[in-house]
């Protein structure tokens, strides 16, 4: 990789596009056409990025889009791979884009389709945790104790975040990933090997959202690596949904999560008793994680 | 936030919320969408403190679904969506036609088809929520023109589904649902609540569809000593599946008659204007807001122009309707679509009046000069 290679001409995606300043979305797609494009096609679900790479003149990306309802990303992804399939165009990897309410909620069972037929196309989910594109309702990927427009204080949620990761593993699809944006060489390696496998292949990245996590726009990359460095957010990727394997080891001095949750609003109103328990479970998590990649063997 | 007394500013969402919680709803499941979610944010805050239940589903479907739910099981139960909201909801709104289910559907439109403008008004769902869903079917659906309105409507539409036992809709729009205007909320003791008819005959006695004199069975809620069964394929007064010739044929009369036999109770529009006119508008919702104002203009010009506004869209209003068309030169429909009610109007239309249409589908309130243009065609 040179240094060339990230200059603005060879970006897929323009600057003086519709999101936030700060957006972990904008970034993740920055980085993800980067690293698939130029030959790609992107059915993008109902979500933020339906408004970024809308609107002309605004509209942000270089490649084609195929805007689609809310609960059909993965079954529009489907048809999309097969019908350029049935062109001759196996060479174009198909993206699909969904936030986390059209992959965890709405896109649940469209994605769980598509990936029981393991059909032939990259899927990303990039997280934002709630609804930010409808004004911060919570979703199923909303984590314990942060506050949404729908759970106010000191309704915040309870209830654990869907483990999406282990639902894909559990549909055994050749590859799944976690990635992070304060780590854009491991995402694009994970890119890449993805588009170099065949089958349905998933990756889940954490988003950071400033207005929707009440952080301030220079925060993003800060808090994508709090999160990886606290455990809150590990990385590591699922092969054949059974090989369980690490991308990156924290220091061995984990951050403790309370610095994750004090820089951000949304969790202003949690109590030490929470955190704590919070903390708890990012430990178990953590462990459980642990000893799916210890059995999991040798990495490949 | 606690109740609001008194005069307030407020926006059509949330009197909408307002009127639901005065009216007795208790339960409320739904799914974010713009522009209706302010619905959803008030019962989140509001409806525990209530002693009610908001529940955030995973989609529409579910959202719908949980509603008639709630309700079998004896609460008051709504959810508020938009078009695409609407259209995944429209199997089980024929469920709950079906099932007999009382309770509220609001549908704050906005532009579609498909995403359409996420943002702006439109009035293009008229006819979806006429026949949306599959198959045969009666429907409610009132419109409100204000943020005041917005709240004795959702009350009204409570009312009526206890009273009916059928799906009532509120088919709002981005305008009214997001306007904020002064309002008065009423003391909630001073309201006229209606609630579902509970069966007299003892449990073993106890037929769930079995109708009474208005042809609306008295309600068993699920969990009480009477044994309910609510299926969604044809049934007969057991509230089990019944295939036999007729049956269909009786159940489809009977949920029809309930509805139509008793429109007297249902429909509610307003005159306004003077009693004589060359044209009559007809319009409904945030439409015949405009109307008002260009019965004013007209009036500059020297044409006399009045207004039949329609509170209630379905059942339709064929008799005020076919009244109004008896006694004017021409009718104007003012509605942000491309001409949905006005098929209606030409329905009922015996007096074979010449009518016209002002169409807004820009994305916005419709303007007063595009019923202007139409009133002038009319005239010609």
């Amino acid at each position: 990789m040179k240094i060339t290679d990230y200059s603005i001409e060879n970006e897929l995606m323009y600057s003086g596009h519709n999101a936030c300043p700060g957006c972990g979305g904008a970034l993740t797609v920055r980085y993800l056409t980067r690293a698939l494009g130029p030959n790609m096609a992107l059915a993008i679900t109902a979500s933020c990025w339906s408004i970024i790479a809308g609107a002309p003149p605004l509209t942000a990306l270089k490649c084609p889009i195929l805007h689609c309802p809310f609960p059909s990303a993965g079954a529009v992804g489907s048809g999309l791979r097969r019908g350029l399939n049935a062109k001759g165009h196996y060479d174009t990897t198909v993206v699909v884009l969904a936030g986390d309410g059209g992959t965890f909620d709405i896109g649940l069972q469209a994605l769980s389709g598509a990936a029981q037929r393991n059909e032939d196309y990259i899927f990303i989910c990039y997280d934002n945790e709630a609804y930010m594109n409808t004004g911060m309702q919570t979703s199923s990927a909303t984590p314990f104790g942060a506050r949404t427009s729908t759970r106010p204080y000191p309704l915040f949620k309870h209830g654990q975040k869907k483990d999406i990761m282990r639902i894909m593993a559990a549909h055994g699809i050749p590859y799944a990933a976690t990635a992070s944006l304060a780590f854009p060489q491991d995402m694009e390696n994970k890119l890449k090997k993805a588009q170099g496998i065949k089958g349905f292949r998933f990756m889940h990245v954490l988003s950071p959202c400033p207005p929707g996590w009440g952080t301030d726009s220079s925060e993003t990359i800060h808090l994508s690596r709090l999160a990886v460095f606290t455990n809150f957010y590990p990385l590591y990727e699922i092969i054949n949904g059974e090989q369980w394997q690490m991308t990156y080891y924290p220091e061995k001095t984990r951050t403790p999560l309370k610095e994750y949750l004090e820089a951000q609003r949304r969790f202003r109103q949690v109590d030490e008793m929470t955190i704590e328990a919070l903390q708890e479970e990012v430990d178990r998590d953590w462990e459980g994680l642990l000893k799916r990649v210890n059995s999991s063997g040798e990495t490949k | 936030m606690s109740r609001p007394e008194g005069v307030q500013l407020m926006e059509g969402n949330h009197a909408c919320a307002w009127g639901a919680i005065d009216a007795g709803a208790r339960f409320y499941a739904g799914y974010p969408i713009t522009p209706s979610s302010e619905i959803a944010e008030v019962c989140a805050h509001e409806l525990p403190a209530y002693g009610g239940t908001y529940i955030q589903m995973e989609d529409e479907i579910g959202s719908i679904a949980a509603i008639i739910g709630a309700s079998l099981s004896g609460r008051k139960s709504f959810t508020a969506t938009s078009g695409p909201g609407f259209s995944l909801m429209q199997e089980n709104l024929g469920v709950g036609i079906y099932q007999e289910v009382p309770c509220v559907i609001v549908n704050i439109q906005r532009v579609g088809p498909a995403t359409g403008l996420a943002t702006q008004p439109a009035q293009a769902d008229v006819m979806q929520a006429r026949w949306g869903t599959h198959g045969d079917h009666p429907i409610i659906a009132l419109s409100p023109a204000s943020v005041q309105e917005m709240y004795y409507l959702t009350i009204r539409a409570f009312n009526l589904s206890e009273r009916f036992r059928i799906p009532v809709i509120i088919l709002g729009d981005q305008v009214i649902g997001q306007t904020y205007e002064n309002i008065i909320l009423p003391d909630p003791a001073s309201l006229d609540l209606v609630e579902r008819k509970k069966p007299l005959v003892p449990p073993e006695d106890f037929l769930p569809y079995q109708p009474d004199e208005n042809l609306v069975p008295p309600m068993a809620a699920y969990g009480d000593k009477h044994i309910v069964h609510a299926s969604s394929t044809c049934h007969c007064e057991t509230g089990y599946s019944n295939f036999k010739y007729g049956t269909n044929r009786q159940l489809l009369t009977r949920l029809k008659d309930k509805i139509y036999n008793y429109t007297d109770e249902i429909i509610e529009v307003e005159h306004f204007g003077p009693d004589d006119a060359e044209v009559t508008l007809i319009s409904y919702g945030a439409s015949s807001r405009v109307c008002k104002y260009v019965v004013g203009e007209a009036e500059k010009e020297g044409i006399r122009v009045n207004l039949l506004r329609l509170l209630t869209i379905w059942p339709f209003p064929d008799q005020e309707v076919r009244e109004a068309l008896g006694k004017t030169g021409a009718v104007v429909v003012a509605e942000m679509n491309q001409g949905q009610l006005i098929g209606e109007v030409n329905r009922v239309n015996a007096s074979n009046t010449p009518v016209h249409l002002a169409s807004g589908i820009d994305g916005e309130l419709i303007r007063p000069e595009i019923i202007m243009t139409s009133i002038r065609e009319a005239v010609k």
